[in-house]
């Protein structure tokens, strides 16, 4: 649905490669995503995933091709595409031993909010999340869904253009998964563009435009359901085994 | 705007060392301890020496050399004899450890022209015990010629300046410095490599890496603290020298601080360069100990004398940065001299922590990790 306003390209990647040594773990890889769009980005481990988001976030740099984030390119303004995307790692990116309060604090300093700034979203965060009588506890003593759903705060907390969220809910029971997503859903409506990796297929079902890499090419792009009439199947996991089946027939 | 983000990441440090407060207890009280025990443990002074005289014509001048001797309070004369071969066997036997062995007609000869001669025999088999004995020996008999020769208006002897800066020969003098550097070393180098990796081993450091804090921020953030601790550890080493041990402190203590600041960040920066390059806590820890630890104990001079060490070992030492510090470290104290004496170590602690620390920041670049 989102497809139709190319003019507002949050990511524009063209034949994105990288290769370490001999391996080529991403492999002229081309899509875009549309602002405000929620883009699933998906393939099995190793398939070359995170690899692409680290060159994306500029914590690799591509050996071949060109991509721009939020307009800027990843090669030369590293500097301008850090102050307009949000990050949420794979591991968990807060401080355990530092308060919910501090934690908020730490992000939005860092990302060159004003105190004033900071202590009036910290108050709409927190409420937003129910976690106000938790502000000075121990990020470490809260249940694991709570610490992600906090960290997808925090990493929205400067009002990023774009957020990328490299499987955010990994080992998060289902409840907390679509309270999680719900929190995504209102981000992308707010106008933030959402970039997401996960595993999990039902997942993919929620994003406006799926992309699944195999052994570092994209082996299909598009909403899910054109993928699904695509491969004349009824579900985004069923998209997925008959491509990784593919794949290991291929090699 | 940077500024705002650099002083969130250095609260950020700081909350975190403020609440570790077990690790912070060790660190505060770490050079109070190590300062003691090494104070106490550590000595290379020597007392009780036992010395055996051969004295073939007992004279006035002899008798008073021996009576320096006891009456230095080190010495402890355990035998008296005629001839050389009588003392022999308690050399053996170890129970004595120095023979002051006067030629017959010594008194004569020193007042003679002649030189009057003595031969000192010290037990050498263990070298540094010997070499100390040696030294104690030579600077009594040096005291006795000067007060000798400066009584009849004659010329001073030059033996007087080996124990100048030093002259009780208090080892735990010579071992303060040497503490202050292990303690900064170990604050500095071991602390920043554990708090640097442990980011990285939690996945933390690539939040920070992708956010507009810059390689260099991040850096400041994690040493700037971990300065203002080793700063409290040099204040504490210090006074616990000074009321514990009297140990002088003759030079200014604003340049020791300046020098300390300079070492730490020389060790600052290898301990980021060993987060850098190693993947968790554990190995970071073992690395700093490794790399840093250990050659400022050992090869620093702090303990054994670089002068005493082989040949090719000595070269090895101008790259711990510890043996320049120990260098300024003893002559602020000691000798309390200051810049124009100690430039050229200064200029060496100074390149070091240029270099080192732009290294620390290149090895940080997300693009090179």
């Amino acid at each position: 649905m989102t497809t139709s306003s190319r003019s507002e390209l949050a990511i524009d990647a063209k034949a994105l490669t990288k290769r370490f040594g001999e391996f080529t773990a991403v492999d002229h890889i081309t899509f875009d995503v549309g602002a405000g769009e929620v883009f699933g980005f998906l393939g099995a481990n190793g398939a070359g995933k995170t690899t692409a988001i680290k060159i994306l976030v500029g914590l690799l740099a591509p050996t071949e091709g060109e991509a721009r984030v939020a307009g800027f390119d990843v090669r030369t303004e590293r500097a301008r595409i850090r102050r307009n995307i949000g990050y949420m790692s794979q591991r968990f990116s807060l401080y355990s031993d530092l308060t919910v309060r501090e934690n908020i604090q730490l992000y939005g300093g860092i990302y060159g909010l004003t105190d004033t700034q900071i202590r009036d979203r910290t108050v709409v965060l927190l409420e937003s999340l129910g976690l106000t009588s938790s502000a000075g506890d121990l990020v470490g003593s809260l249940p694991l869904g709570w610490k992600q759903k906090l960290a997808f705060s925090v990493a929205l907390l400067h009002e990023p253009k774009i957020v990328f969220l490299d499987e955010p809910t990994g080992g998060v029971d289902p409840i907390t998964r679509r309270q999680f997503w719900e929190q995504i859903y209102q981000a992308a409506a707010r106008g933030t563009t959402v970039f997401v990796t996960t595993h999990y297929m039902d997942e993919a079902e929620y994003c406006d435009r799926i992309s699944i890499m195999v052994d570092g090419k994209i082996a299909a792009l598009g909403t899910p359901a054109e993928l699904k009439a695509q491969f004349g199947v009824t579900s985004v996991d069923d998209v997925f085994v008959k491509l990784a089946r593919a794949a290991t027939v291929s090699a | 705007m940077n500024r705002g983000a650099l002083r969130a990441f250095i609260v950020k440090e700081l909350r975190h060392i403020l609440r570790d407060r077990q690790t912070l207890t060790i660190l505060l009280l770490m050079p109070l301890v190590q300062v003691v025990l090494f104070g106490f443990a550590l000595r290379s002074d020597v007392r009780d020496i036992r010395l055996a005289v051969v004295d073939a014509s007992p004279d006035y001048a002899t008798i008073a050399l021996r009576q320096r001797f006891t009456s230095s309070g080190r010495f402890t004369v355990v035998a008296v004899a005629r001839t050389r071969d009588v003392i022999e066997p308690f050399f053996r036997r170890g129970e004595a450890d120095v023979a002051l062995v006067f030629e017959p007609g010594f008194g004569e000869h020193l007042t003679g022209t002649e030189p009057a001669r003595l031969l000192l025999a010290v037990d050498a088999s263990d070298p540094n015990t010997g070499t100390v004995i040696q030294s104690y020996s030579r600077a009594v008999i040096a005291a006795y010629e000067s007060d000798l020769s400066s009584g009849r208006g004659g010329v001073q002897i030059a033996m007087e300046t080996r124990m100048r800066f030093n002259p009780t020969l208090e080892s735990v003098n010579l071992f303060v410095p040497g503490l202050i550097a292990l303690v900064l070393t170990l604050v500095s180098a071991l602390m920043t490599a554990i708090s640097l990796s442990r980011e990285k081993e939690r996945g933390t450091l690539e939040v920070l890496l992708v956010s507009p804090l810059r390689p260099i921020q991040i850096i400041i953030g994690k040493v700037l603290p971990y300065l203002g601790l080793a700063f409290a550890n040099v204040l504490t080493a210090l006074l616990a020298a000074w009321l514990v041990f009297h140990v002088p402190f003759r030079g200014s203590v604003l340049l020791l601080l300046a020098e300390s600041i300079v070492y730490s960040l020389v060790s600052l920066a290898l301990g980021v360069l060993i987060a850098a390059r190693t993947s968790s806590q554990r190995a970071a820890m073992l690395a700093a100990m490794l790399v840093t630890m250990l050659p400022s104990a050992l090869l620093s001079g702090m303990i054994f004398p670089i002068a005493s060490m082989p040949g090719w070992l000595s070269p090895v030492t101008n790259i711990v940065p510890a043996r320049w510090f120990i260098v300024i470290a003893r002559g602020i104290m000691l000798k309390g001299v200051g810049l124009p004496y100690l430039w050229r170590e200064s200029l060496v602690l100074v390149v070091m922590a240029l270099v080192l620390m732009a290294a620390a920041v290149r090895s940080f670049k997300p693009r090179l990790a």
